[in-house]
This record gives structure tokens, C-alpha cells and sequence, in this order.
């Protein structure tokens, strides 16, 4: 089987460096500019919620901050294992680059969780319930993976180690997202992914489908920034680098 | 508008879950930022620097 030249590219450092620097304006503007628009329609335009009135609006950015720290995790165990297997230096990259904003948006969620659960279920935190539980793991997976970094001096060694680690770690995307149903949870079960389609009104779907697309962006905006540093780090003096910064300060 | 901050009571939870939100991205953009920054600073140094001929390795005749 012969694989197209652009997949064997997405192999060069130089090449990634510069797709990123070309992509990441239109992503980072566009991100933000639905973030902007959904949250002035989700806080401002949306109707109010008949059952939760308006702690409902927390809807809006919730779901989508738990979902972009799960997609985080499987992009960063999906790239670590690419570079486990095949022993692709800039997939190790990317796992690493992937870590510190999924763990940030898993915080997020957390947080926003919370937050949402005072007004709603009347507690801050429920022990025991799954869907908690697990997404505090995602938590910990995170920090662990990046712990478990700073612990090796060598660079080489530690990619191969926590991409293990990160690997592994990839069951508790499943168990998160099917925690509502094989368990009793005060979490409700699927309110878009489900049969029959999403269980939302139109004018409510559509600034939440807003949201989860600029949360996306925003964070393959963000990854493919980080990415960029960490290939500046990790490739040092090579040749293209000394041409990029030559042509940067000119 | 004071109706709109209120959020029917539940104002303090939803703004401040939206300001978490708000300062999670602010974070996470400035994290980037100085660490592109670093990274750059970084290369622009070794780039300065005069590059150094790889030693050759030394043969060794045997006796």
C-alpha cells in the first residue's frame, strides 16, 4: 500500500510548523468569534429553561468544556501511541502538547459542574457518582501524565513511559461517557448523542452547537500553538529553525 | 438589565461558572503565548551561536 505524500509530511517537523502556522489564525479567530456568539446567545437570547430556569444557561459551556478534555485525552493517547509504535518524535510532541489544556478543561468542567449542581441538585460535589468520579480521574490522569514527565531528565525516555501511561488511561473515555447509563447517576443520561435525536428544542441547540464547535477550535487552536513551542524545544538547532528565526528577525 | 444579572437568583452560579470559563481560556492562551515566546528566544540564541564543526572521531591505528 502506498500512502499520499501529504501523511508521510505530517512526519517533518518543518512542514507541521508551518501547516500550524498557517492554520492557527483562521482557527484561533474563528473559535473565539463562535465562543463570542454563543455566549451572547446562550446567556442572552435562549429561552429560559422551564424546570432549572435560568442555572440551565450553565448548559452552554459545560458539556463542551467536559467533552474538549475528553477529546484532549484521546488525541493525547491516540499521538502517544503513534509514537510508540512507528517511533514518530512529533507525535510524542503533540501527546505532550495536548496534556496541560486538556487538564486545564477537565478543571473547567469540574468547576463549572459544580457550580451547576448547587442550584440544581443542591450539592457542590456527590462522592460516588460515576460520572464524577470518572471525570475527576480524567483529572488526575492528566497530571499524572504530566508528573510522570517531569520525573525523567531523559526526553526520549519519557515519551515512551507516559505514552504507556496514556494509552492505558484511554478506557475511562468510554466509562465517562456511558457512566450515565450503566450506573445510577444524578448526572441525566444522553441529551444529544441519543436515539431519536437530541432531547433540546431548536433554540436552545443551536447556541449549544455553537459552543461545542468553538470550544473545539479554540482548543486545536491552542494545540497547535503549543505544538509549535514544543518543536522549537525539541528540534534545537537544526537548520530550518536557524532559517525561520533568520527570516523572523530580518 | 439588573433582571439579566440576577438570573432569576441563580446569577452567583452562572456568572461565575462563565468567569472560571472565561479565565481557563485567558490562562491557557497566555500559557502558549510565553511558551512560544521562550521557545523562540531560545532558538534565536542557539541560532546566534557560532555552529560548531561535529568532532571527527579519531581513528586509532592498530600496532
Amino acid at each position: 500500500m502506498k500512502l499520499p505524500r501529504w501523511f508521510h509530511l505530517l512526519g517533518s517537523p518543518p512542514h507541521v510548523y508551518r501547516l500550524a502556522e498557517r492554520l492557527s489564525p483562521w482557527l484561533g479567530g474563528l473559535g473565539c468569534a463562535l465562543l463570542a456568539v454563543g455566549t451572547v446567545w446562550g446567556l442572552g437570547i435562549a429561552p429560559t429553561d422551564f424546570q432549572q430556569g435560568e442555572s440551565y444557561r450553565i448548559i452552554y459551556i459545560h458539556p463542551q468544556t467536559a467533552y474538549v478534555g475528553m477529546m484532549a485525552y484521546v488525541v493525547m493517547a491516540v499521538a502517544a501511541a503513534i509514537g510508540y509504535v512507528w517511533r514518530v518524535k512529533l507525535a510524542h510532541a503533540a501527546a505532550v502538547s495536548a496534556a496541560p489544556i486538556g487538564a486545564w478543561f477537565t478543571f473547567c468542567a469540574l468547576c463549572t459542574g459544580a457550580l451547576w449542581g448547587r442550584p440544581t441538585w443542591g450539592t457542590y460535589w456527590q462522592w460516588g457518582d460515576p460520572r464524577i468520579m470518572f471525570e475527576a480521574l480524567l483529572l488526575f490522569l492528566f497530571l499524572g501524565y504530566l508528573a510522570l514527565r517531569g520525573a525523567f531528565d531523559d526526553r526520549d525516555k519519557a515519551d515512551r513511559v507516559t505514552a504507556i501511561l496514556a494509552v492505558v488511561g484511554v478506557v475511562n473515555i468510554p466509562i465517562i461517557h456511558y457512566s450515565v447509563e450503566w450506573w445510577n447517576s444524578i448526572h441525566q443520561t444522553s441529551t444529544i448523542l441519543r436515539e431519536g435525536g437530541p432531547a433540546m428544542t431548536t433554540d436552545m441547540l443551536i447556541p449549544f452547537l455553537i459552543m461545542v464547535a468553538g470550544f473545539t477550535l479554540t482548543f486545536y487552536w491552542l494545540l497547535l500553538r503549543r505544538l509549535q513551542a514544543e518543536i522549537l524545544e525539541r528540534e534545537g538547532s537544526a537548520r530550518w529553525i536557524r532559517e525561520l528565526v533568520a527570516e523572523g528577525s530580518r | 438589565m439588573t433582571e439579566f444579572l440576577a438570573m432569576g437568583e441563580h446569577g452567583a452560579y452562572v456568572w461565575s461558572a462563565y468567569g472560571i470559563t472565561l479565565a481557563v481560556l485567558i490562562i491557557n492562551v497566555w500559557l502558549v503565548r510565553a511558551k512560544r515566546r521562550s521557545a523562540l528566544l531560545r532558538a534565536q540564541e542557539l541560532a546566534t551561536q557560532v555552529e560548531v564543526p561535529r568532532k571527527q572521531p579519531t581513528v586509532r591505528r592498530l600496532q
